[in-house]
């Protein structure tokens, strides 16, 4: 790890401003990533502005209903809350199914959106990678790519975003919202993160002078139907290969709405609306599901060591579908 | 001519927090870039928490902040300025061992023990959650210790029996 600066925000303004115009000054809340990412010399920032004692801490309801989670929230206390466990069960599904409890107890919720990717490459300093160092090449697309990505690839980056939250918070239709020199800004989910394009080293759309402060969780409830299944190396403490979130609601013996968010497939959680809009009116059968699942991997591109990754999204979305269908509560 | 006395260089860099460990406050003048872990280690001495990847991937480096059980290799020194921190010593109170101690002896829940003092702490930290019902609860919970000699199952038994106790 580098030498480095340090200081503590005393506000949200503050913070903005400690970090407007200072390239290598970043943001650190429960340092999961980001230490880690220091230790292993990918990121070396010259001055840490740590954000804990901003009052970002609190998960309360809007005016109008909706939920806001605090952007410095534990991944823990966001899981256990009453109202998550209630309201948004499928976010607390996902966050228990990532990392361990000590480091649940550590991310935060914005910590959570902003984390790297675990590819190989990117965290071994002495092998190419567009996105730690724009230009030299990727290591994955020809080396060992067993995590990597399957859908929305670019020839310059295959990584997949590894987090669990934002899967669920894509099926969600969850909004970041943050602020900046400009003022506040709120970002639908679907926009935050990006697909690697040319620009693999831009992970999402969040400008070096924003904080993130919340998320915004809509009214809509899908308690009822939903599950969040995730296929890894091991039963617990691993990385998604796959992961699924799905909620859906039925109206008279048919699927009136469908969501299914995919992890460990793209740079960035991945949603088919088109073929959500098929599986609407149309009964909940695996037969059906197993169709949609077709159609969301038709464009799927496999690089060696991920080719079983098509086969295992589709089993993993027809057994989700089947599993939020038949949830007993 | 007069002699000019050489500026007394202060390190920028150097930061001065109270950290309160098993009960006992230590100031230390610390630099940025260590990690709690390396604190508890290094300037404070208490070599009981262990340090096994670095990297969040083990939990041998777990301790309780505040009640809580954490990673302490992932946080950094300066960022628990405050805090009150419980290691593997300060488990016991007045010579008679914790529970989970006790528990991890009965059950013969180690072999080299290397692991031990971040399962028994991250343990505290489950029974403190209270989240844990059933055996296969434990195992997930406890999931962020690995043991590299497998004591799993003898682990598991120990934080039941104390579970079960509550
Ligand atoms: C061994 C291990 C296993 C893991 N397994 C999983 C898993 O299975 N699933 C999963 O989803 N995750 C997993 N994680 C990742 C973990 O969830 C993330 O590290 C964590 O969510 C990051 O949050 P943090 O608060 O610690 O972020 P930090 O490390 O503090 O920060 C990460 C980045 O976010 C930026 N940042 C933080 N807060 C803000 C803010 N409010 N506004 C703007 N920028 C901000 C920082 O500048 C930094 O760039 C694992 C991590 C480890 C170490
Ligand atoms: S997949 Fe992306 S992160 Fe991995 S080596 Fe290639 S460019 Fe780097
Ligand atoms: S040393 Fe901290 S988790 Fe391994
Ligand atoms: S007892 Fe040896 S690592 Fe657990």
């Amino acid at each position: 790890m580098n030498n480095f600066t340090y200081s503590q925000a005393t506000g949200i303004d503050n913070a903005v401003n400690e970090i407007t115009g200072h390239e290598k000054s970043m943001f650190i809340a429960g340092g999961t990533n980001l230490i880690d990412l220091m230790k292993e010399n990918v990121l070396h920032p010259d001055h840490l502005i740590d954000i804990n004692g901003l009052h970002l801490t609190s998960i309360e309801f809007l005016d109008d209903g909706r939920l806001f989670l605090g952007a410095l929230v534990t991944n823990a206390d966001t899981a256990w809350h009453p109202e998550v466990e209630k309201k948004y069960p499928l976010l607390a599904e996902a966050i228990l199914a990532g990392a361990s409890p000590q480091l649940r107890n550590m991310a935060t919720n914005g910590g959570n959106l902003m984390q790297r990717t675990r590819c190989y490459y990117f965290y071994d300093t002495s092998t190419p990678c567009n996105k730690r160092t724009p230009g030299s090449g990727c290591s994955a697309i020809n080396g060992y790519n067993r995590i990597h990505a399957i859908l929305g690839t670019s020839q310059h980056c295959i990584a997949v975003h590894p987090s669990d939250m934002c899967v669920a918070l894509r099926a969600i239709n969850a909004v970041v919202q943050v602020k900046g020199k400009a003022g506040e800004r709120l970002i639908p989910i679907e926009h935050f993160h990006r697909l690697p394009a040319y620009t693999p080293q831009i992970d999402n759309n969040l400008a070096h002078d924003e904080l993130i402060t919340g998320i915004i969780l809509p009214r809509e409830h899908f308690n009822t139907h939903y599950k969040y299944l995730k296929v890894r190396d091991r039963a617990s403490y691993a990385f998604a290969l796959v992961s699924v979130a799905v909620v859906l609601r039925l109206k008279e013996g048919v699927i009136d709405e469908i969501r299914i968010a995919l992890g460990g497939v793209a740079h960035k959680p991945w949603r088919d609306e088109g073929v959500e809009n098929w599986l609407k009116d149309k009964p909940a059968t695996d037969e059906n599901f197993a169709e949609a699942a077709d159609m969301i991997l038709q464009e799927a591109k496999t690089f060696g060591a991920n080719d079983f990754k098509p086969a295992l999204a589709k089993r993993a979305i027809v057994r989700a579908c089947r599993e939020a269908l038949n949830r007993e509560i | 001519m007069d002699q000019v006395a050489a500026p007394v260089l202060v390190d920028q860099a150097t930061h001065t927090i109270t950290l309160t460990i098993n009960k006992i406050p230590y100031e230390l003048k610390i630099q940025p870039w260590v990690t709690l872990l390396d604190a508890i280690r290094e300037y404070v001495q208490l070599t009981g928490t262990k340090k096994g990847c670095d990297q969040g991937q083990c939990g041998a480096c777990t301790v309780l902040v505040n009640g809580k059980r954490i990673n302490s290799c992932l946080t950094l020194a300066v960022m628990k300025d405050g805090a009150d921190i419980t290691t593997i010593e300060g488990v016991a109170e007045d010579g008679i061992l914790h529970p989970l101690q006790q528990a991890f002896i009965d059950h013969d829940a180690f072999q080299c023990g290397y692991c031990t003092p971040g399962q028994i702490c991250s343990a505290i930290g489950l029974l403190n959650e209270g989240k844990a019902r059933t055996k296969e609860d434990i195992q997930e919970l406890m999931s962020g210790n690995l043991c590299r000699c497998g004591a799993y199952t003898n682990i598991v038994a120990a934080v039941q029996q104390v579970k079960d106790k509550l």
